[in-house]
Formats: C-alpha cells, structure tokens, sequence
C-alpha cells in the first residue's frame, strides 16, 4: 500500500483480572491505519471493539489492562513510539491523546462538560496541543466550529452543550477530536445515537474532513450499513480477536469467514421484500469469562470441521493481508494454491 | 371494522412561565394524527426522534392523558369503544385486550422475578386460576422457543435476546387483541435481533397478530410491517403499504429517510443524497408544511399553507401540496 502507515498494531492483548477470573478482552489483535484511509472496525457487542480504541489511547478501564502487543505510531519516523510502552500517564500520552490521536464518543455529552461553554471546552483542547495566546485559541475555536459545519460560529461559541441538538453536539465532538491536529481519529460508534437523517450528515463531514486533512480514520460500528458507506478496508472481530480482514468490496462480495457470512445475511435490508426473514445465527455471543476452546466462533458455526476447530485455534490473519482466522478458509486456500 | 381507529389525535404539553405560571406556548408532541389498524395487520410508525410517534403509542395505552381526538378500539367482534374520552376506571378491564412490548429487555423484567412468575403475572392480575396458568405459560414459553426450565431461573441467568423473548411472552399471554411494539429490536445485536425479528414475523402467522411496531429503523420496518405511516413534527406525512412506500415515496420527507439509510452494499456508496438542515421544534414549528425548511421542492404554497394528509388511491395517503406532480425516488 502506498499510503503512510500511521499506526501499527501488533498481537494486542488486554485482560481484566478480577475475583471472578481472567477476561480475556483482546486476544492478539493487529491492524495497519493508514493515512487518507478508513478502516471500519465491526461487531457485535463484547467483541473488543472499543477495548482496542481505549487501549490505542491508553485509557482502558481498571482493572483492564495490557499483557502484551505492540502500537507503533508513525513506524519508521523520528516520530515513531510505541503506545504500549508508554505511561497512560506521561507528558507524552497526553500528547498523543487528543493530540497525535484524536477521539470520536458515540454520545459527545461523555467527551463534553455540562458546565463550561463548548467554546470553552474547544479552546482548552486547542491550548493543551498548541502555544498559542488564547485570543488565538479563541480563533481557532471559531475555525474549527465553521470548519465542522456549525451555522454562527461566533455566538455558537458561547453555548453550553445541552443548548444543542444532538446533530450539533456531535459536530461540537468532532471539532474536539480535531482541536490537537490529529493524525489519526478513532470514532466510536459515532452515529448510533443519532437519527438516519443526522447521521447521514454527521458521515458525509467525517469523509470531507478526512480527506481535507488526510486523516487515518478508524470507525467503529455495529452497522454493516455505515460500513458500507465509509470504509476502505474492513475488521470483522468477534471475542478479541480479528477474524477478517480484508477490503471494504471483499468483505460484502465475497466474506471468507464463517461468521462474516452469517453476520451480513441477518442484517435487515432496507431492500428487502415484504415479510422477508433474516437468517440467524444460533445462540449468542458467549461471554468473553467463557471463552470457548480452539476457534472462539466454533460452537455457532455451520461450517465447522470437528475437531480442528474445537481444540485449535486458527491463525491469526496477517497484518497487511487479507484473509480469515478459520480453518476452512485455510484449507480451501491451500487446495487453490 | 378495524381493530383500532385513531382520528384526529392531538397530545400537546403547556409551555408554563412567569409568576402565575400562565400558559405562553404549546408543545405540539402529537398534532392531528389518524390512522387505522386491521385485524391481524401490523403498521409501522417510523420518524425521527422527538416527531411523536412514542407519544401516539402511550395515548393508545392511555398512559398519556390525550388533549383531543379519538382512538376507537374494538373490544369485540361487536363493541367498540373510544379510549380517548373513557374515564381511566373503564379503561382499566381493557387494557387485557391491548398489551406492549418493550425496548430495553434489561429494565422491563423484574430481576427479582423468576421468569415463569414474570410470563404468569399478568394471568394472575386478571384472575386465571394457578393451574390454568401453569399450562399457559408452557405453553408461552414453547411459542417464543424458550426451553420449560426457564421458568424457574432469574432473567439475568438470560442474554437480551432471550429477555425480550420473555417480554413478549408476557406480551401474549392474555391473547391481547393488539400489541404495541416500541423499539422492540433497538437494544439488540444484529444475530439476536435477526432472531427477533423472524421470531415476530412467526407470530405474526400463527396467531394473526394486529400490532401497532413503533420503529425508527427502516430496515427493521421493512421486514416485519405491512403498511407504514411515516411521521414529521408531531403529523403523518404518509401512509403506504410497505412495499409501495420504500419503492415509490411521495412525500419529499420518506423521500430524504429512505436515501439516508446506508445499504449494506458499497457499490451504492455515495449514490444518495443527505438532507441539509435538522428537524423542526415541535414547540416552535415552521408555518405552512413543517417539513419546508428542509425540502428541495418546497415552493411558496408550502412556505403559507399547511397541507392535509389526504387520500390518493391504492390505500395510499400524503400531505404534500406538490405529492402529484413530484417523481420522486425510492430504493431499488
């Protein structure tokens, strides 16, 4: 790929020890974001979606932490560190965060404060990143209101965020994810808390500004619809671990893993006929204290060979390539080659 | 006779300022709706957040007081009575007849309740003596495909999906002449919410459920409604039968949701148009149509006069001045 690597993830893994036992939360993870590109995380819930957006920031909740992996940012720049390493609490976290890194919530009342303006709040962001004057900030602040879309930046400034539409707030959150410069933007479940129209407005800016600012993007969703619509390359993961990857026409024309094929045929359809059923897939999402043995998709899966899947566990898929975790997929692509 | 006649229904809130806490505007959450439900029919009300299609569903409960109109409700085969204008006593013996499922199954069950006791429950309120309901909630629990020793397990010892099949459970078990269905698959993952929604269209079949599926997801609403009224600001703005409604809108509004609705299929990608602007006050709408400010077609008419929702063949329904001459465009 001819873009700029912008972060690199190796083998990630997060735990939560408690009394009850170990959770594995995520179970060696690794991706590439690029620079100018999306990369659409998708699953379902307790899949380990947004434990790896905290863990990129550093801000995984106790008692959660990190066993092992790699996060490279800017990998073969002077610029180049490595999250993993770092103190969630240093000069230099903090730099990342908000700053190198820049975050999306799904609800932007969690990323704002009810008590200060969001002028305020905006301006604060822009003085921890930038050694500015705050008559500077105060501009800037401005700036970046115009630039997410906010009709009257300079009185909007003066409003307190429950003031807002929910449309408003999360552009307001978005103009905070911009205020440090990011190179990277992780945006969690971004829309899911907004209506279709709103949403489709809220999707539109994040790509104009992704491609004005040449922005790696890394969007979190459960909606195979807004993945569609804004990836270039696509994540599938289910208990931890990433079990495709590939990109974004792949993944909808030709899903190589057991799951991912379950996954797009029970999403409903805005396309479909009248009384349609969806096909299911059995049971539930395990909890991730009760991780099954060999592949964790095994006991929901169709296509599973015996034993292979119930002891083993499949192959990671390379970064950088695509591919499934499955043993199928690995058997028929040797049969092919 | 329909299952349920909705005319006219308004539901709005004092605005109260100042010392004497004198009335100085209005909330029009619910202006002017009407609507029918047949017999084994389910409609979709689908729209926005705040345009009051939750609020319609709790006049229809009577957990609202309603300000005017009238919801004619057929509690027989013979008798029908008007649950707007009943006094709350009456309205009580009825509410057998009309029963709702809801949307978060993690706050609907009481933790405290074994499951078999939670289907039981409302068995018990109206009278059924302990070993009929035994059997029925046997015989609940086999319909919604939840094993027998459920009944004696704590909902937490359950996952969403497997709560909200409970919660429906609960729903049927006094054979309820309508059930009303807020969000009913909002709260759940897409595997589980797959198994919602086929588990709604069996019971749909087998038992020739009327429901009133209270939605704003329009993927959801095409699989499981048969007609679909569309609200905006507190008003209907269209009423279709489903099919009819996704492939050929008309009113400029259906139109702007039906496009902002990502399909799962990137080669549409970048293909629709967004709708600029966001929705109106309903304490402060635009005069004329509410939808004005927002709408590529609007011409002065829209900006003075407020269009009626009015007939126009096939069971089809719109208030849009322009809803004759406009070609507007659906999906697929």
């Amino acid at each position: 790929m001819a873009d700029r690597t912008s972060l690199a993830v190796r083998d990630l893994a997060v735990e939560f020890r408690s009394e009850q036992g170990v959770v594995r939360a995520l179970d060696g993870v690794s991706f590439d974001l690029h620079a100018g590109r999306t990369l659409g995380v998708v699953g379902e819930s307790g899949c380990g979606k947004s434990v790896t957006a905290r863990s990129i920031l550093r801000i995984v909740d106790r008692p959660g932490r990190i066993t092992a992996g790699r996060m490279i940012l800017d990998p073969g720049t002077p610029r180049e560190v490595d999250l993993a390493q770092l103190d969630p609490e240093s000069k230099e976290m903090r730099g990342v965060r908000g700053g190198r890194v820049g975050l999306i919530f799904q609800e932007p009342m969690t990323a704002l404060s009810v008590h200060y303006t969001v002028g305020n709040q905006i301006m604060e962001a822009v003085l921890q990143h930038a050694d500015i004057s705050k008559a500077e900030a105060q501009n800037r602040a401005i700036e970046l209101l115009r630039e997410v879309g906010i009709p009257r930046p300079e009185t909007r400034i003066s409003a307190y965020p429950f003031e807002l539409s929910g449309g408003l707030r999360q552009r307001v959150g978005i103009a905070m994810a911009l205020a440090g410069d990011p190179e990277i933007v992780i945006a969690d479940e971004p829309t899911t808390a907004l209506d279709v129209t709103t949403q489709a407005q809220i999707l539109s800016l994040l790509r104009r500004l992704q491609e004005e600012k040449n922005i790696a993007l890394m969007l979190i969703t459960h909606d195979m619809g807004v993945i569609a619509e804004m990836a270039d390359e696509v994540a599938v993961m289910y208990l931890g671990r990433v079990v495709e990857f590939a990109p974004v026409e792949e993944v909808f024309s030709e899903p190589r893993h057991p799951y991912t094929r379950a996954l797009l045929r029970a999403v409903p359809s805005i396309l479909a006929t009248p009384r349609q059923r969806l096909s299911t897939i059995g049971g539930a999402v395990p909890h991730p204290g009760a991780r099954p043995s060999g592949c964790p998709f095994h006991p929901r899966c169709s296509e599973q060979l015996g034993a292979l899947c119930t002891e083993q566990s499949p192959r990671p898929v390379p970064p950088g390539r695509s591919g499934a975790a499955c043993f199928k997929v690995d058997q028929s692509e040797a049969v092919t080659a | 006779m329909n299952l349920l006649e909705v005319q006219d229904l308004k539901k709005h809130y004092p605005i109260r300022a100042g010392l004497m806490r004198r009335e100085v505007g209005r909330v029009r959450a619910v202006d002017g709706v009407s609507f029918h439900i047949a017999q084994g029919e389910t409609l979709a009300l689908v729209g926005e957040s705040g345009c009051g299609k939750t609020t319609v569903s709790r006049c229809i409960l009577r957990a609202l007081t309603v300000t005017s109109g009238a919801i004619r409700f057929a509690t027989s085969e013979t008798e029908t009575v008007d649950l707007a204008t009943l006094p709350k006593r009456q309205v009580r013996p009825l509410r057998r007849h009309i029963q709702m499922i809801f949307q978060d199954p993690y706050a609907s069950l009481n933790p405290r309740m074994m499951v078999g006791d939670i289907i039981a429950e409302p068995l018990k309120v109206n009278g059924v003596p302990a070993a009929e309901r035994r059997d029925r909630v046997a015989e609940l629990l086999e319909l919604v495909q939840m094993p027998q020793s459920a009944r004696i397990r704590f909902p937490h010892a359950f996952s969403g999906g497997q709560r909200q099949r409970v919660g429906i459970a609960r729903a049927l078990a006094l054979n309820p002449r309508l059930v009303v269905a807020d969000e009913p698959v909002s709260a759940l993952d897409v595997s589980v919410q797959a198994q919602i929604i086929n588990l709604l269209l069996d019971l749909q079949d087998r038992l020739g459920l009327s429901m009133l599926f209270v939605a704003h997801d329009l993927s959801v609403v095409r699989h499981v409604s048969d007609r679909v009224a569309v609200m905006y600001v507190g008003r209907i703005v269209e009423v279709a039968p489903t099919d009819t409604l996704y492939r050929a809108p008309l009113h400029p509004y259906t139109e702007a949701l039906l496009a902002a609705v990502p399909a799962p299929d990137p080669s549409r990608r970048g293909r629709r148009r967004v709708a600029q602007g966001e929705v109106a006050d309903p304490a402060n709408p635009p005069p004329g149509c509410a939808f004005h400010p927002r709408c590529p077609y609007a011409v002065d008419r829209c900006r003075i006069e407020r269009p009626e929702l009015t007939p126009t063949g096939s069971g089809r329904y719109v208030s849009c001045h322009r809803a004759a001459e406009l070609d507007l465009v659906g999906v697929r």
